[in-house]
């Protein structure tokens, strides 16, 4: 447990270079850089507020001469540009699949959180804070995740005004549920289907700035790289996907909004064309990778069930309010389940194992993500797995259905069960579901300061694709949350801090050579993608990839393990430069080419998460090293030694990259060993 | 569980927009029935691939039924033969061994061919610029609990708001008419008070926009209502109609 003098130690080194990080960093320890989140002072409940009335902003007529390229359309990106056309300024708006609506924010189902306190149970912002850092194991910024909070409220109202069908209660008033992590009830929900109906929302305000010509949309655009004139962020490079031309674009600032980076494991519960490349793209311009290794395994997706699988699919948290998970206790039983020879109905009540409330009492099914997904897997290698390959977990509505109906089950979680069936052909109102972990979120990701601009100047990054706000993990119904928050109501304060000194700046011409240049170094590494012509598919060294990443960057991190993995990537990397094939040409619509561009990418991050994973000698959240829990098997922090982010810095191809911290300091909240037990 | 059958598929390949296009056999062995019909398809593309040939190109994204990327019109359904999915929730298991299984693009004037079985939707995107939206800016909003809605009318907006706005009601409507998606829109933004307010606008601007981007007109054949794989009812295009007609009895 942290005492109070190792937060203050913690604390004390206010501007650090990576001097004692690993060795590595050690011999690069020329880079004397300063990391500085730009945090307001004064009181946490009022930093928010303070910065807003003082920061500077950009009046009506000066916003019309100035450009802002947003990337994404998911419920950062969109909300983003929507409101920042609102306000003013002209908008360029990318995403790359055919229309902004489809971006994977899409497919968030459970819910948002607000700390409205509309069911009267004792939520409130710092709650709702608290609860966020806690969830996060203090690996999270105290003054973003606060702001967070606080503008949670903000975005249930804007929902509802555009018209968002929330789920309601008899009297007309708002519905809530509760989600992982949290004693209150504060999700707010539209069926199964909460992403979906939030993102409409934003796309509806998006579509209505395009219909008036504030925003330039370009669907079917892929970012290949950010361009950089005199230390700042003025464009971008992208290639138009159905004629394969490469294109470039002028802007005052650049917003990057484009998710997370968990298709590195190739079987993820993330669209098929979501990647990190925009991230991959920055940070080798100089933007900071964040704590790449933080990744979040959802504990509730359909096991993987053959060889042949595209994806994952997640099952909504929010059946972790009424169904219960549980494996069998005996042994003699699941091996039969494993068998085939029993189903789960057959196993009388006395002999089921509800794990998840035998150890958390308090919190039950609804521990947070990370602690449900080590409790399956603890259970799982324990030999009490329940389907054919030993890797799935019951979760069972029989009780619920036995309490409330199954009419009222199927008005809640009706579209869930649905999808469940036609995936899996088995009825989940009779027979229990199977679930097992998987990749689902990446917490990790550019770093951002209270801004939330990159270490670049006028590179803004926000939602998924971003590090700030959940720390080590992720609570449920949060990423909808952080995603609007930062596209509504923060980003479109603070980039106007950056733009109001950048009025005077006039639209640079795309023939500058540093848009030149960038062109031509993209060109020369697609030319030299297509030149390889050798014998392996894109995917199926993806799925090489997927596979170390999940074996040794997954669930239980070693030392060992993560070695071999940098080993083994670098294998993946050296096999997909000489052996990779993609057929068609380059000026051409050419669906394997983007995919391999998007694969380059993702073993540079595959590796990158394995160096920070191997570098942080703890466990916390999402990142559960075997050397470090405690002897119940929960996760040990480090607080004396790693209560920091860790912030990557690239210093060229084939060379390591630097380390430096950016120091967590707790000022308001104690930290503690997370308990969910009592 | 561990089935598998072997099919043969005829797809639609079509170089360009405005290049001839064609039906191309292939056969495929030992697939599972557990496999999704888009994981079928990568198995081709893998084939396709190691034979040094182009592979098929067809839109998907999320496969979980909700993005709206993908699309296909198999043996003569969009989104195939079972209901109430989409193609990338649809499995091998609804086949059986020795089927031919035809593929095809959305075929409708609004979705030009892009490349073999990827269609160009934009001009579904068009409508919704057109008034699928409530007129409101970001900030200055009342309080989410301020106006009371019946559960009754959040429910029934909720469900026309499930469109994923694949296209699938245009491709199967014999009018390519896309009379059910404005419908969703319209339908879920009239039933709430903040959509109330420029219901009679909307209405006319995204119908307007709809006749104007070449959608055919409806004549209530019900062909999209039957292949959405959201569910909407067929009921969202009678109160379009009734929409429509007291916002022209408001001119």
């Amino acid at each position: 447990m942290a005492t109070k003098k190792d937060i203050q130690a913690a604390a004390e080194p206010k501007v650090t270079a990576a001097k004692e990080a690993t060795p590595k960093a050690k011999a690069a320890a020329t880079v004397e850089e300063k990391i500085d989140a730009k945090i307001p002072e004064g009181p946490l409940a009022e930093k928010w507020s303070n910065y807003k009335a003082h920061q500077k902003l950009v009046n009506p007529a000066n916003k019309r001469k100035l450009d802002i390229i947003v990337v994404g359309t998911g419920l950062a990106g969109a909300s983003a540009a929507a409101s920042l056309a609102e306000m003013g300024f002209n908008v360029l708006n990318f995403c790359i699949q055919d229309s902004p609506r489809r971006a994977h924010s899409i497919a968030a189902q459970g819910g948002i959180n607000a700390a409205k306190n509309y069911q009267n149970d004792g939520d409130s912002v710092y709650r709702l804070f608290y609860d966020t850092i806690k969830g996060g194991d203090y690996r999270a910024r105290e003054a973003n995740v606060y702001r967070l909070a606080e503008v949670s409220n903000n975005i249930i109202d804007q929902c509802v005004a555009q018209g968002v069908p929330f789920a309601r209660e008899y009297g007309g008033l708002l519905d809530n549920r509760s989600f992982g992590g949290a004693q209150v009830s504060r999700t707010f929900y539209a069926k199964g289907q909460t992403g979906q109906q939030l993102l409409l929302g934003a796309y509806s305000a998006l579509s209505r700035q395009i219909g008036k010509g504030k925003v330039k949309m370009y669907s079917r655009y892929e970012m290949l790289d950010v361009v950089i004139i005199e230390g700042r962020a003025r464009g971008i490079i992208a290639r138009n996907l159905v004629t394969g031309r490469i294109e470039r674009f002028f802007a005052h600032a650049v917003v990057i909004g484009t998710g997370g980076y968990g298709n590195t494991f190739f079987l993820s519960t993330n669209a098929m064309a979501s990647n990190g490349s925009a991230a991959m793209q920055i940070y080798k311009k100089g933007a900071y990778f964040a704590n790449p290794c933080y990744a979040q395994i959802h504990p509730t997706c359909i096991p993987v069930h053959g060889a042949f699988q595209s994806k994952l699919t997640l099952m909504s948290e929010s059946l972790r309010n009424d169904g219960r998970i549980w494996v069998p206790k005996k042994l003699e039983d699941a091996k039969a389940l494993q068998a085939g020879k029993l189903k789960g109905r057959d196993i009388p009540e006395e002999d089921r194992d509800y794990y998840l409330e035998r150890r958390y009492p308090a919190f039950g099914n609804l521990v947070p993500r990370d602690v449900a997904s080590r409790a399956a897997k603890e259970r799982c290698d324990a030999g009490f797995g329940v389907n054919a390959t030993g890797l799935a977990v019951f979760l069972d509505f029989s009780d619920a259905i036995k309490r409330l109906g199954k009419d009222v089950v199927a008005q809640k979680y009706g579209n869930l069960f649905q999808m469940y069936e036609k995936i899996v052909d088995e009825n989940p109102y009779e027979d229990p579901m199977m679930i097992f972990p998987a990749i689902h979120y990446t917490m990790g990701g550019i770093w951002v300061d209270y801004e939330l601009m990159t270490s670049i100047k006028g590179l803004f990054c926000i939602g998924e694709a971003n590090f700030s706000d959940h720390g080590a993990n992720r609570l449920g119904a949060s990423a909808l949350m952080q995603g609007l928050a930062d596209g509504y109501f923060v980003l479109p304060y603070t980039i106007q801090n950056y733009l109001a000194d950048q009025i005077t700046v006039p639209r640079m011409s795309t023939d500058l050579p540093e848009f030149e240049e960038a062109e031509k170094a993209i060109k020369e590494k697609i030319a030299k993608l297509m030149a390889i012509q050798g014998s392996k598919s894109v995917d199926s060294i993806h799925r090489e990839l997927g596979l170390v990443m999940w074996d040794f960057v997954g669930m239980g991190r070693t030392k060992a393990g993560l070695e071999t993995a940098i080993k083994k990537i670098d294998e993946i990397r050296k096999e997909f430069w000489s052996n990779v094939y993609i057929p068609g040409k380059s000026d051409d619509l050419n669906v394997e080419l983007e995919k391999a561009l998007r694969l380059a990418d993702f073993i540079e991050i595959g590796q990158l998460m394995a160096r920070d994973a191997l570098m942080r000698e703890e466990s916390c959240g999402g990142h559960f090293r075997e050397e470090y829990q405690t002897p119940e098997g929960e996760a040990l922090r480090q607080d004396d030694k790693f209560s920091f982010a860790s912030c990557w810095k690239y210093m060229g191809e084939g060379k390591e990259p630097v380390m430096l911290k950016e120091p967590l300091d707790y000022e308001f909240t104690e930290r503690k060993t997370r308990n969910y037990k009592n | 569980m561990d089935k598998t059958i072997n099919v043969t598929l005829k797809i639609w390949r079509q170089a360009g927009p405005k290049v001839k296009g064609h039906f191309e056999t292939y056969k495929l062995d030992n697939i599972s029935t557990d496999s999704s019909f888009l994981e079928m398809l990568d198995i081709l593309n893998e084939q396709l691939i190691s034979e040094k040939k182009e592979p098929v190109v067809f839109d998907h994204d999320c496969r979980e039924g909700i993005c709206g990327m993908c699309s296909l019109y198999i043996n003569g359904h969009p989104h195939g033969p079972d209901s109430a999915v989409t193609t990338c929730q649809l499995h091998m298991r609804r086949f059986h061994d020795g089927d031919t299984i035809t593929v095809e693009p959305w075929r409708s004037n609004a979705f030009p061919v892009i490349r073999d079985l990827m269609v160009d939707r934009r001009a579904y995107d068009k409508i919704m610029q057109a008034g699928g939206f409530v007129s409101v800016n970001t900030g200055g909003v009342p309080d989410a609990n301020a106006i009371p809605i019946p559960k009754k009318d959040a429910d029934e907006a909720m469900d026309n708001a499930s469109c994923i706005g694949c296209g699938a009601c245009a491709a199967a409507c014999k009018n390519g008419s896309a009379m059910l998606f404005v419908a969703a829109k319209v339908s879920q933004l009239a039933l709430l008070p903040q959509g109330k307010v420029e219901a009679a606008r909307r209405v006319k601007a995204m119908l307007g926009k709809m006749d104007e981007l070449g959608f055919g007109n409806c004549t209530n054949t019900g062909a999209c209502a039957a292949e959405c794989p959201k569910c909407v009812p067929l009921s969202a295009i009678a109160r379009l109609n009734r929409e429509f007609i007291c916002a022209k009895f408001k001119d």
